[in-house]
């Protein structure tokens, strides 16, 4: 196989990824809809009866797997036509940002039955992948000289991954927010009564937080170390270092004020939003926009 | 009441206000805040050259923003007492727990408390010997207080460990941080290939030095460019690799071997490392007067302008009469396009050309006004010919002659000593080491109580889930072995 060849076959992995990930978004919307149950009597009784779904459920969670390998395969393919690992311009971050983003949802559905968030998931996975491959798409190419270092790998597959999680972590706290407000209102409408209780929601993105930002600390000493050895500096308040350490900064606080000063709910689902907006902001808008040192989106 | 007592009474106020949690946290937030807009504005240590042109562009806002450090965000008086209240805050927190933490080292575990019913995870069990738990506890590494009628066990004391430990490394980052640049030291100098630097602050084109590095301190190695290599994907025209190879002694003088530096891989003498950053052309060429006299022959080093090394220079001759300046254009492969004129299709130099335009008069070299080796301020001096020329050819004008005769590739070497480096690796690789200690560890603290039934309850500190499971199968293990 020749690298253009492989080139060609892993967009055509991304997109058969996009078409299957469109029908596990599919299948949890109708997850959702047709377990709605109205007795005949009195429409105000409406409840949820997951049993009646339980199958689309099961399939809809056999679609993201589907759709987590084949995207996996796209990835792979990419690294093969370009003989490297595929992180080296915005649209390989991308791809492979939307297949850590797809593990850590695969993995906090085995680990803790997060099924009600595969709706937004695979919605965000879409929107990245189909971004991804419209916007940011560049052929194939070598690596430019500076990104010649193994740091490449270990830095920047810390950071994706780290975004990954972050990004989950931010779904769930503003999925929070929302089911407060219900909550404060009143009562929770019928589609969201399978979201778990708000104390498992503010649990479970500190959770993810925590398991995470060691992860994240370690993703900028990489750089740190990989810029002393290209730029001769370990910190040059770079706009993206300069992101970065604010993402870093803002974590810490997350979790000082959840452990030490012991915030929960609705505060720390702000902070812990605040803090992962930071983490986007610096993907989006230094790649595209930004100056600097870290101008490899190609774009 | 007297007046130091308030004063002192004021002091401790203040100091219990700095080092509360709460402070901190507002701090750390403050920090992030602060760092955004040195991502939002030109910054003097990173881009110089555009904080000038924010002040040719908008005089008036620059001047304001000047005002408030936000050319220089990271060296501004607010920036630094935001980062400075907060390690003192971390310092005051950090360095009391401690000393606490050590002095518990060894310490048993806290009295058990009185009534177990009201604690968390309370069970009863039918009385069980207290030798058998405390057997089956120690084995699960707690730490143990027995009493003749109660256990109490504590585990998880190193989750303290690893967050002391995280923090008072943070502070070692930045005493590191401050040991670099108090006295660190950083230059440039752009060599020709053949040429040879020796480690002294005159070889340097710029260089500056921290506050208490003294000038005599520099590493006394010399360095000789012998080939520079540059690769280039010829669809896309960018740039594969470098590679520069160098003769080099330490001290200079000393037996000469050869070295490799490329963009990731720089040159190591103690903690000074030499970094390949930056590179372009340099065209030669021979100046004759009127008379055929030789008046300059050499390499002037050309400013790249584009990912096709299309770069322009000055070549100046201040030993003619009158003054003789060219300021040129080299393109490396010419082409031309009917919008553009001449430009430069690759980066390599395959058909190279130097298209001059000649200016005779004042250079100006001598008013004691730095002026820039890329260009000629012509204000005093008036064009007398424009010509493009191919390898090797001459161009006669009234004053004299330029021949084309090559080129050769000149690299920017970046040399930087920072001793600090070392030491902010280590607090770095501690630092991580400690949060990883204390985020995955749980403390928690299990009582037994003796009476008519065995009573049995538990703490986990923070709330981490776990212990619950942990109860469970010390009550079922011990259901077993009785």
């Amino acid at each position: 196989m020749n690298d253009k060849s492989a080139a060609l076959l892993s967009n055509y992995f991304i997109y058969s990824a996009m078409a299957v990930y469109t029908l596990a978004f599919f299948a949890h919307a109708v997850e959702v809809a047709w377990s709605v149950k109205t007795p005949a009597v009195s429409v105000k009784k409406t409840t949820l009866d997951f049993s009646r779904t339980a199958r689309v459920s099961r399939l809809a969670a056999a679609f993201m797997i589907l759709g987590f390998a084949l995207l996996l395969i796209a990835v792979v393919l990419r690294g093969i036509s370009a003989n490297r690992f595929p992180l080296g311009n915005m649209y390989e971050f991308s791809i492979t940002g939307a297949l850590t983003f797809a593990a850590a949802y695969l993995f906090s559905l085995k680990k803790y039955k997060v099924v009600w968030l595969g709706l937004p998931v695979s919605i965000a996975i879409l929107l990245t992948l189909g971004s991804a491959i419209t916007l940011l798409y560049r052929p194939s190419a070598p690596l430019v000289p500076a990104l010649k270092s193994t740091w490449l790998v270990i830095h920047v597959s810390a950071a994706i991954i780290s975004g990954g999680v972050f990004l989950l972590a931010n779904f769930i706290a503003a999925t929070y927010l929302l089911m407060d407000r219900y909550e404060q209102k009143g009562v929770r409408p019928v589609w969201a009564q399978k979201v778990p209780s708000l104390e498992a929601l503010d649990n479970l993105s500190y959770r993810l937080v925590a398991l995470v930002f060691p992860l994240w600390s370690f993703a900028v000493i990489a750089g740190a170390i990989w810029a002393e050895a290209a730029w001769g500096r370990y910190w040059g308040w770079d706009p993206k270092e300069t992101w970065a350490f604010i993402t870093w900064v803002a974590y810490a606080a997350y979790l000082h004020a959840r452990i030490t000063i012991g915030w929960r709910g609705r505060k720390a689902a702000w902070l812990c939003l605040f803090a992962g907006s930071t983490f986007l902001f610096n993907y989006v808008y230094v790649n595209v926009w930004g100056t600097g040192r870290h101008t490899y989106s190609g774009l | 009441m007297s007046t130091v007592l308030d004063s002192r009474s004021f002091l401790r106020w203040c100091w219990r206000q700095v080092t509360s949690m709460r402070t901190a946290l507002i701090l750390l937030l403050l920090l992030g805040i602060a760092a955004i807009p040195g991502s939002l504005f030109p910054q003097r240590t990173q881009n110089p050259i555009q904080v000038k042109q924010y002040f040719v562009n908008n005089p008036d806002t620059a001047r304001f923003l000047d005002q408030l450090s936000l050319f220089d965000v990271y060296g501004s008086p607010w920036f630094s007492a935001i980062y400075l209240l907060l390690f003192i805050s971390l310092i005051g927190c950090v360095l009391p727990r401690s000393i606490e933490h050590l002095k518990a080292i060894g310490a048993k575990p806290p009295l058990t408390p009185k009534y177990l019913n009201q604690m968390e995870h309370f069970t009863e069990i039918k009385s069980v010997d207290l030798d058998l738990i405390e057997k089956y506890l120690r084995k699960k590494h707690f730490r143990i207080r027995r009493d003749a009628a109660s256990i109490s066990a504590e585990k998880g004391y190193i989750r303290e460990s690893g967050n002391l430990l995280f923090h008072l490394s943070l502070v070692l980052v930045l005493i590191a941080i401050g040991i670099g640049s108090l006295f660190g030291s950083k230059g440039d100098a752009i060599l020709n290939v053949g040429d040879r630097f020796i480690n002294t602050p005159t070889s340097y084109d710029i260089l500056g030095f921290g506050k208490y590095q003294a000038e005599d301190s520099l590493a006394p190695f010399s360095i000789t460019v012998k080939e520079f290599k540059a690769e280039y994907d010829p669809i896309t025209n960018a740039p594969l690799d470098y590679t520069l190879t160098v003769k080099t002694a330490n001290p200079a003088g000393s037996t000469e071997k050869t070295e490799i530096i490329k963009v990731n891989k720089p040159l190591t003498y103690g903690s000074t490392k030499i970094y390949l950053q930056a590179n372009g052309y340099s065209p030669v060429v021979i100046v004759k007067d009127k008379f055929g006299k030789v008046v300059f022959d050499g390499p002037t080093t050309f400013l790249p302008q584009d990912g096709n090394l299309s770069s322009i220079g000055a070549i100046k001759v201040p030993d003619m009469q009158p003054q003789i300046g060219f300021v040129s254009s080299f393109l490396p492969t010419a082409d031309r396009d009917p919008i553009r004129g001449g430009f430069s299709s690759y980066p390599e130099v395959l058909d190279p050309r130097l298209l001059i335009s000649i200016w005779k008069g004042d250079l100006g070299l001598n008013t004691g006004i730095p002026q820039s080796v890329y260009r000629i301020d012509t204000s005093k001096m008036e064009r007398i010919g424009l010509k493009a020329l191919a390898l090797n050819e001459t161009y006669n004008f009234n004053e004299g002659s330029i021949t084309f005769t090559g080129w050769k590739s000149w690299v920017n070497l970046q040399i930087i000593n920072d001793p600090g480096k070392g030491y902010a690796l280590l607090g770095a690789i501690l630092a991580i080491s400690g949060l990883l200690i204390s985020l995955f560890t749980r403390q928690r603290r299990i009582w037994v109580k003796q009476g008519e039934k065995t009573q049995i309850a538990g703490l986990a500190k923070n709330g981490i889930p776990g212990l619950e499971d942990e109860i469970k199968s010390l009550v079922k293990e011990i259901g077993n072995e009785r």
